[in-house]
């Protein structure tokens, strides 16, 4: 396995890249940690009204749709893993 | 018609002096009148890049204060006809001087000079805004690393919000063989991000610091960063200067390394 990951790392110029994209539009929107905080909240409470969710791992974060470019439209991305999707409680 | 630019970085020691300094003499030795303003109250270098710290009588801020003619305080570069300095004040800080003092001097100066060369200072403060306060053009000089190019993006942004029109970008210090290994991000990635267009690349030259030793900037030199500075000022100067091509696998040994690598990254390098 260690082997097979020697070969697979990703390169630092990528780690590089991919860091800086979620930095920037994060710098560009003046968007706070702490306001990603309260919108992570305000998310999970909403969607456990529905459905059992982890809280506690579900991310969100700011990033770019399109191409790069400096006029690109960015989107709120949450990823929100569902404990229990049988008790749904759509009716 | 002279442009104003201002050269400027957001983020320290990425080259925005450096850069001052070749752009500025390598416009003279094109031909064009010159002049460069150090715009770092408080912290000047551009004279010391420039070898010229022997010769300053008068600064900027006399020149802003009235204890001094304009004319007075402008050191003419005996080397390069047509390149004059205005540096800085040593004993005084960034807040004396006004970006409305500033407009009215590069008014004073820019119609009688092809190019007004603004080195900025690092940060986004007072500094900042007296250096772009009269601007019409930006040159944002940044590194291919992370914290350089978050800076880069910060002070794009207060470009655009201060309505400076024409911005473009010079990656600098660009080292070849750490693009190629992977570990260093590529000029197309930078630009990528940045969203600006590419004025010019510098590679990382230690031609550099033996010319700053010397206090003789190396453009036109045959030098890689020499030729990568006279490029930019071609292309500052409205000439279309192809990016160079550099870098390419050209050694027996990078092609048998390519064979066998399949991770190994393959860039052609430009200039």
């Amino acid at each position: 396995m260690s082997i097979l990951r020697l070969f697979h790392k990703k390169k630092s110029k990528q780690i590089a890249k991919d860091r800086l994209k979620i930095l920037l539009i994060s710098d560009r929107v003046n968007c706070s940690p702490e306001m990603m905080e309260l919108i992570k909240h305000d998310i999970a409470l909403v969607i456990s009204k529905y459905m059992k969710i982890d809280s506690d791992s579900m991310d969100i974060q700011i990033s770019k749709t399109a191409k790069s470019g400096r006029n690109k439209l960015p989107v709120l991305y949450a990823n929100i893993p569902i404990i229990d999707l049988n008790n749904c409680r759509i009716s | 018609m002279s442009e104003v630019i201002v050269v400027t970085s957001g983020k320290g020691g990425v080259g925005k002096t450096t850069t001052s300094a070749n752009v500025g003499t390598g416009l003279a030795r094109l031909g064009k009148k010159v002049v460069l303003i150090d715009a770092d109250i408080g912290l000047r270098n551009l004279d010391v890049v420039m070898g010229l710290e022997n010769r300053i009588v008068y600064n900027l801020v006399d020149v802003i204060e009235g204890k001094c003619r304009l004319k007075q305080a402008l050191i003419k570069d005996k080397r390069n006809p047509g390149l004059f300095l205005l540096p800085a004040s040593q004993t005084r800080d960034k807040n004396c001087i006004t970006p409305k003092q500033m407009v009215t001097l590069i008014e004073n100066l820019k119609y009688q000079y092809d190019f007004v060369i603004l080195d900025c200072p690092a940060g986004i403060e007072q500094g900042f805004q007296n250096a772009i306060a009269g601007a019409n053009r930006a040159v944002v000089v940044t590194t291919p690393e992370v914290s350089a190019i978050r800076d880069a993006d910060r002070i794009v942004g207060l470009l655009e919000a201060n309505e400076v029109k024409q911005i473009e970008l010079i990656v600098n210090r660009l080292r070849y063989d750490l693009v190629r290994r992977g570990d260093m991000m590529t000029v197309e990635d930078v630009v990528d991000i940045l969203g600006i267009p590419l004025l010019g690349i510098v590679p990382d030259d230690e031609n550099v610091v033996i010319a700053t030793n010397q206090g003789e900037p190396l453009v036109g030199t045959n030098s890689q960063a020499g030729q990568a500075y006279f490029n930019i000022c071609y292309r500052l100067a409205g000439k279309e200067v192809p990016f160079m091509d550099l870098g390419k696998d050209r050694t027996m040994w990078n092609k048998i390394a390519n064979l066998f690598h399949k991770n190994y990254v393959s860039q052609e390098v430009h200039i």
